[in-house]
C-alpha cells in the first residue's frame, strides 16, 4: 500500500511537477488511517480508499492545500478491531501525521475512539455506526449519511405505515452493524405501537434461507425490516424469490447490506426488483452535486485497474466527501489546528460531491441523508444497467425523490 | 406442523450439501488419515473456478465443475507427494505439523484467490438458481434439489468404487493395515497417493455445489472448516454413506433450529451433537475403529 | 542445572526492570501498543505448548480461552467496575476451569478427536457470547477504562508491563514443567500415553495439570485485551487467528524446549506488527502461510531443533 502511495506521489509530482521553489520546501500534509484490505470488511474498504485517492490526486494536481501537497498513510487493519489500536498508535507517535481518517465500519473504528478522545484529536468518521454514541468525542465527524440513530428505521416504516403496513417482521443478522440497526427498529415500532410479529437473529455464515423464510412467511406480516451482511442478502433474496413471502407484504429490505455492491447487484439481477433498501448515493437526477460527476469518471476508469467495485457509489464518494471536509475546513481556518478545524466542521455547513453535510453535536449529521429506494426493472447479469436512472427509484427523503412506492411486494417484483 | 414438516425437508436438502463438500474429507481424512484443514480450501477454490469457467464462457457450473474435476485429481496427487515427502517418508507422527502445513496451505491459497479474483463475493447463474418447485404448500429450491442429487451420486459413486474395484479395495485396505497391503504386493504409497487424488477430484463437483447454493468469497474457507470435520467425525472415519447420513442429520438439526428455536442458536446445537457423539462414542456413528 | 536456574532468574529480574523503566522513560506511545501485542502472543503461545508441545494434545481452542479471558473482563468491569488484576485473576481461575473439563474429555479423545473437540467447544462458547446480552451480544460493547494506578501515568504503559509480568510467569511455570518430573511424565505420554499408563506414569492427573495451567495463562492472557481494545466483540475475541497463530508460533519455534515458543512468538508477532506498518497488504496474510509450509517442511524441530542440528555438527566436524 505504502508503495503504491509513494508511487502515486512521485506520479503527482512528475505529472504536475515545475511546484515553485517555494513550495517544494514545504513539507506535505499527511492524512494517515487504517483500511480494512484484507478479511469480510475489504469489499467495502478497497472502494472507499480508492475515493480518498483520487481526492489527494485531485487537490495535488491543484497545488495541495495551503500550498502544501497532500500524503495519504494508509495501513490495512485486516478488518479487525485488535490492530487497530497499535496502528493509529503508529500513525500519531511514529509517523506524526497532520490528520486522521477513520478506518471503514465499525468494529475496527470502535477501539480507536477513546484513544483520539483522549488525546484531542480530531477523527473524521467513516460509514460507522453509533460508535461515537458513549464515547461523547466533540471531534468527531462522521461522513455516512446516517444522522440521528433512529432516522433510519423511521423512514423505513414511515414508508410503509403509508403504505397500509400495522405489523412488521424483523429478521437481523447476529452482527454487530446489523444488531444496532434491529435495536432501533424495534424501538421505533414500539413507539409507534406497531406490533413485531416476528423477530430473529441468524448467526453468520448461515448457508440456507429457506427454512428461516419460510417462518417469517408464516407469521403474515405487512412490513418486513431485513439487517443483513453481503452474503447473506443474496441468500435471503434468493429464497424470498424461491420461497414467496406472501400477497400480504407491502415492504420488503430496510437495511440489507451489500446490496450497494456493484458485484453482488449485477449477481442478484432480477431478484432485486421490488426491494426497498438503504442506500447512500444512486444516480439519480436529484443526486449530482458540484464534482460529482467527474469524480465518478475518474473512479470508473480506475476501479478496474485497482479490481475493485466498478460501481463504486456506495462508499467511494463519501471517501472523497471526507477529503472535500478536512480541505474545505483547513483552508477556512488557515492552518492545521484541529481544535480549529474542529470548531469549522462543526459550525458550517459544507459543499461535498454527496451534497450539503452539516453536522450536530455527536458528529452525525443533522439530518438524515439516508436514501431508501426501491429496486425496478432490474434484468440479470448487467452490471451497466445500475449507471442509468430509474433502477433504483428513490423513496426517501422528500427532498431528492425520484419516484413512488410500487406495493404490495409481489406485485413490485413483476 | 407444516413448517416443521418443511424444515425437515429443507434440513435434508441441506443436509445432502453438506455431505458432497465434506465426502472429500471423508477419503482424504477419514481413510487416509491425512489432516487436511486444507479442503475447505481447496473446497472454495475449486468453486472459484467454476465462477471463472461460468464467466468467462457460459458453461453451467454443474458441467464447469466436471471439467475442472482431472485437473484437481492431478492436484490432488501432487499435494499428496509433497505431503508424502515431507511428514510420512520421513516416519515422523505428522500429528500436528500436518495441521501447521494445511493451515498454512490453506491461507496461501486464500491469499492467491483474493489477489486474482479480489474479495468481491460471486456468484454463477444457471436456470435452476433462483427458482422452485411446487408440491402443494411447499416450495424447494431447485438448487438445493441439485444438491441432493450430486450428494447422492457422489456418495453412491465413491461407495460402489471402494467396495467393486480392485483399487477401491485397496485404499479400504491401506486405511487398515498399511504392511499387510505391502505383502500383498501392492504400494501403498501409490494406492494412498491415488486415494487422494481422487478425495481432491469431487471437489470439482463440490465446488461447483457450493457456488450453485449459495455465494462465496476468499475467506468462506473458514466456515467450512468446522463444519466438514464436523461431518466426517460424527460419520466415523472413512463411511461414506455414514458422512451422508451424518451430513442429513447436521442439516436437518440446523434447520429445525431455525426454524423453530431461536436462529441464533443454530451453530450451537451441531457442536453440541459433535461433542456429544465424541464424548458417547469416539469412533463416530459408523466408524471403522473401536 | 542449578546455574542455568539463577541465571534465568536474573534474566528474568532483567526483563521486568527493563520493561519497567521503558514505562517511566519512553514517552513514544507506540512501543508499547505494538509490544503489548507480541507479549500476549508470548504468553499465549508458551501457554499453548505447555499442554500441545510437552502433551502433544493439539488444542484448536486457544481462542476459545482467550475470549473467555475478554468477557471474563468486560463483565467484570461492567458488573462492579472491578480493577485490572481482579480481571486477570478471575479469568485465570475460569480458564484453569475450562481447562479441567478439556482434561476430562482427553479421557475419552486423543489426536486429531481431541483437536476437533475443540474446535466445537470454541464455537459453542461463541454462541453463548454472542446471546449473551448483559455484556454486549453480538453488537460488542465499548468498555470504559479504570484510572490508571500509580506509578503509571498512562493505561497502556500499565498493560504493557502487566502483560510483561504474565509472560515471566508463563515462562516460569512452563521452564518448570519442562524440568520437572511433570514435564517427563507429559513426554511419557506423549510419546505412548499406553506404554505410560503401564509403567505407572499419572497420565490422567499429569493431562489434567497441563490442560488446567494452559487454560489458566491463556485466559489470563486475554482478560487485559478488553481493556486494551477497550471494546469487544465476539468475532473479534474469539478469531481463529488466535488459534492458528498459538500453534503456527510454537511450531516454529519449536516445543522440545520452553524457549522455542518465545522464539516463535516474538519473530512471528514482530514481523506480523513490522508488515502492518510496513507493506500492509494480502503480502501480510501471505507470511504466516509460507512461514508455516517452510518451517514444517524445512525445520520440522523449529528453530530451537534447526540451532540445535547445526551446533551438533559443528560438533561432530571437531571431532
Amino acid at each position: 500500500m505504502k508503495r503504491r502511495t509513494l508511487l502515486g506521489g512521485t506520479i503527482a509530482v512528475a505529472a504536475f511537477g515545475l511546484v515553485s521553489s517555494v513550495e517544494a520546501q514545504q513539507p506535505p500534509i499527511k492524512i494517515g488511517m487504517s483500511m480494512p484490505q484484507t478479511g469480510g470488511l475489504a469489499g467495502g474498504g478497497k472502494p472507499s480508499l480508492l475515493g480518498i485517492e483520487i481526492w489527494r490526486d485531485d487537490v495535488n494536481a491543484k497545488g495541495g492545500i495551503l500550498g502544501r501537497k497532500v500524503e495519504l498513510v494508509v495501513y490495512d487493519d485486516k478488518s479487525s478491531a485488535a490492530e487497530t489500536p497499535a496502528i493509529y498508535s503508529k500513525l500519531i507517535d511514529v509517523d506524526k501525521v497532520d490528520l486522521l481518517f477513520a478506518p471503514y465500519a465499525t468494529v475496527p473504528t470502535a477501539p480507536i475512539m477513546p484513544m483520539v478522545k483522549q488525546r484531542g484529536l480530531l477523527l473524521i468518521g467513516n460509514f460507522s455506526f453509533q460508535v461515537n454514541s458513549k464515547v461523547g468525542h466533540d471531534m468527531w465527524f462522521n461522513n455516512a449519511p446516517w444522522g440521528p440513530p433512529d432516522s433510519w428505521a423511521a423512514s423505513f416504516l414511515d414508508i410503509g405505515q403509508k403504505a397500509g403496513g400495522k405489523t412488521m417482521a424483523l429478521l437481523a443478522a447476529d452482527q454487530e452493524f446489523a444488531q444496532n440497526l434491529a435495536k432501533t427498529a424495534r424501538e421505533v415500532a414500539t413507539k409507534r405501537g406497531m406490533q413485531v410479529v416476528f423477530d430473529q437473529s441468524y448467526p453468520p455464515n448461515t448457508v440456507e434461507f429457506s427454512s428461516i423464510i419460510r417462518s417469517l412467511k408464516a407469521a403474515k406480516p405487512d412490513i418486513v425490516y431485513v439487517a443483513s451482511y453481503p452474503p447473506d442478502s443474496a441468500g435471503i433474496l434468493r429464497a424470498v424469490n424461491e420461497i414467496g413471502i406472501g400477497d400480504n407484504v407491502k415492504l420488503f429490505g430496510g437495511g440489507m447490506v451489500g446490496l450497494q455492491f456493484g458485484s453482488v447487484m449485477e449477481n442478484m439481477g432480477s431478484l432485486l426488483n421490488g426491494v426497498v433498501n438503504y442506500n447512500s448515493w444512486l444516480p439519480e437526477k436529484s443526486m449530482y452535486f458540484d464534482g460529482t460527476k467527474d469524480f465518478f469518471d475518474k473512479y470508473t476508469k480506475r476501479a478496474v485497474e485497482a479490481k475493485v467495485d466498478p460501481l463504486g457509489y456506495y462508499l467511494a464518494p463519501f471517501g472523497y466527501a471526507s477529503g472535500q471536509l478536512v480541505e474545505q475546513a483547513i483552508k477556512a481556518v488557515g492552518s492545521l489546528d484541529q481544535k480549529a478545524i474542529a470548531k469549522y466542521l462543526r459550525e458550517n455547513t459544507h459543499k461535498t460531491i454527496v451534497g450539503p453535510i452539516a453536522f450536530s453535536a455527536d458528529g452525525e449529521r443533522k439530518e438524515t441523508a439516508v436514501l431508501q429506494a426501491q429496486f425496478r426493472g432490474v434484468a440479470d447479469k448487467n452490471m451497466e444497467q445500475f449507471r442509468s436512472s430509474g433502477k433504483q427509484v428513490i423513496l426517501f427523503p422528500e427532498n431528492l425523490k425520484s419516484g413512488d412506492l410500487v406495493t404490495p411486494f409481489e406485485a413490485a417484483r413483476k | 406442523m407444516d413448517l416443521l414438516l418443511d424444515a425437515v425437508v429443507i434440513g435434508v436438502l441441506l443436509g445432502c450439501f453438506y455431505a458432497a463438500v465434506s465426502i472429500g474429507l471423508s477419503v482424504s481424512f477419514g481413510l487416509l488419515d491425512v489432516p487436511h484443514v486444507a479442503h475447505p480450501a481447496f473446497l472454495v477454490l475449486a468453486a472459484y473456478l467454476v465462477f471463472f469457467i461460468n464467466e468467462h464462457y457460459g458453461i453451467d457450473p454443474l458441467v464447469a465443475g466436471l471439467i475442472i474435476t482431472p485437473l484437481f485429481f492431478v492436484f490432488g496427487l501432487a499435494a499428496y507427494r509433497l505431503y508424502y515427502e515431507t511428514f510420512e517418508r520421513r516416519g515422523s507422527d505428522a500429528g500436528v505439523r500436518g495441521i501447521a502445513f494445511f493451515f498454512g496451505v490453506a491461507f496461501i491459497i486464500e491469499v492467491l484467490i483474493i489477489l486474482q479474483f479480489g474479495v468481491d463475493q460471486r456468484s454463477v447463474t444457471a436456470a435452476y438458481i433462483g427458482k422452485s418447485w411446487r408440491i402443494g404448500d411447499m416450495r424447494i429450491p431447485y438448487r438445493m434439489l441439485v444438491a441432493f442429487g450430486v450428494a447422492m451420486a457422489l456418495t453412491l459413486l465413491l461407495t460402489l468404487y471402494l467396495s467393486k474395484t480392485y483399487m477401491g479395495r485397496a485404499i479400504r485396505a491401506v486405511a487398515q493395515d498399511q504392511e499387510a497391503l505391502r505383502l500383498m504386493g501392492a504400494n501403498p504409497i501409490r494406492v494412498k497417493q491415488w486415494a487422494f487424488g481422487i478425495a481432491t477430484a469431487v471437489l470439482g463437483l463440490a465446488g461447483a455445489l457450493l457456488i450453485i447454493v449459495a455465494p462465496i468469497d476468499p475467506t468462506l474457507d473458514r466456515a467450512y472448516i468446522g463444519r466438514t470435520f464436523c461431518v466426517v467425525v460424527m460419520a466415523g472415519l472413512g463411511s461414506m454413506s455414514g458422512t451422508l447420513v451424518a451430513a442429513v442429520i447436521l442439516g436437518v438439526a440446523e434447520s429445525i433450529v431455525l426454524t423453530m428455536f431461536g436462529a441464533s442458536w443454530a451453530p450451537a446445537i451441531a457442536f453440541a451433537m459433535l461433542l456429544g457423539v465424541l464424548a458417547v462414542r469416539p469412533q463416530g456413528l459408523f466408524g471403522r475403529r473401536s | 542445572m542449578k546455574r542455568k536456574g539463577i541465571l534465568f532468574w536474573i534474566g528474568a529480574a532483567v526483563f521486568l526492570a527493563a520493561t519497567f523503566l521503558m514505562t517511566q522513560v519512553v514517552g513514544n506511545q507506540y512501543p508499547f501498543f505494538a509490544g503489548y501485542v507480541i507479549l500476549q502472543f508470548i504468553v499465549l503461545a508458551v501457554a499453548w505448548s505447555i499442554l500441545g508441545g510437552y502433551a502433544g494434545y493439539v488444542n484448536f481452542g486457544t481462542s476459545a480461552f482467550f475470549g473467555v479471558g475478554v468477557y471474563t473482563a468486560v463483565f467484570l468491569a461492567k458488573a462492579f467496575g472491578a480493577p485490572l488484576l481482579v480481571q486477570i485473576a478471575t479469568a485465570a481461575a475460569i480458564g484453569a476451569l475450562m481447562g479441567f473439563a478439556l482434561g476430562l474429555l482427553t479421557l475419552r479423545m486423543q489426536g486429531i478427536f481431541f483437536s476437533i473437540a475443540t474446535i466445537a467447544l470454541t464455537i459453542i462458547i461463541e454462541t453463548v457470547i454472542t446471546n449473551w446480552r448483559f455484556v454486549g451480544g453480538a453488537a460488542g460493547i465499548q468498555i470504559e477504562r479504570p484510572p490508571t494506578t500509580p506509578p503509571f501515568d498512562n493505561y497502556v504503559q500499565m498493560l504493557f508491563f502487566v502483560q510483561a509480568l504474565l509472560v515471566v510467569l508463563a515462562v516460569a511455570i512452563s521452564r518448570y514443567i519442562q524440568n520437572s518430573w511433570i514435564g517427563r511424565g507429559l513426554q511419557a505420554l506423549r510419546d505412548d500415553e499406553l506404554a505410560a499408563e503401564c509403567t505407572g506414569v499419572p497420565t490422567l492427573r499429569l493431562k489434567l495439570m497441563a490442560c488446567v495451567i494452559s487454560g489458566a495463562l491463556m485466559c489470563a492472557a486475554g482478560a487485559p485485551a478488553a481493556m486494551y481494545l477497550q471494546f469487544a466483540n465476539p468475532a473479534s475475541a474469539f478469531d481463529l487467528n488466535y488459534s492458528v497463530s498459538a500453534l503456527a508460533m510454537s511450531l516454529i519455534g519449536g516445543t522440545a524446549h520452553w524457549s522455542g515458543p518465545i522464539i516463535g512468538a516474538i519473530l512471528l508477532s514482530a514481523t506480523q506488527q513490522l508488515l502492518t506498518v510496513t507493506i500492509s497488504s494480502e503480502v501480510n496474510v501471505l507470511l504466516l502461510g509460507v512461514m508455516l509450509v517452510l518451517f514444517v517442511v524445512g525445520a520440522p524441530e523449529g528453530i530451537i531443533g534447526l540451532v540445535r542440528k547445526i551446533f551438533h555438527s559443528r560438533n561432530e566436524g571437531k571431532e
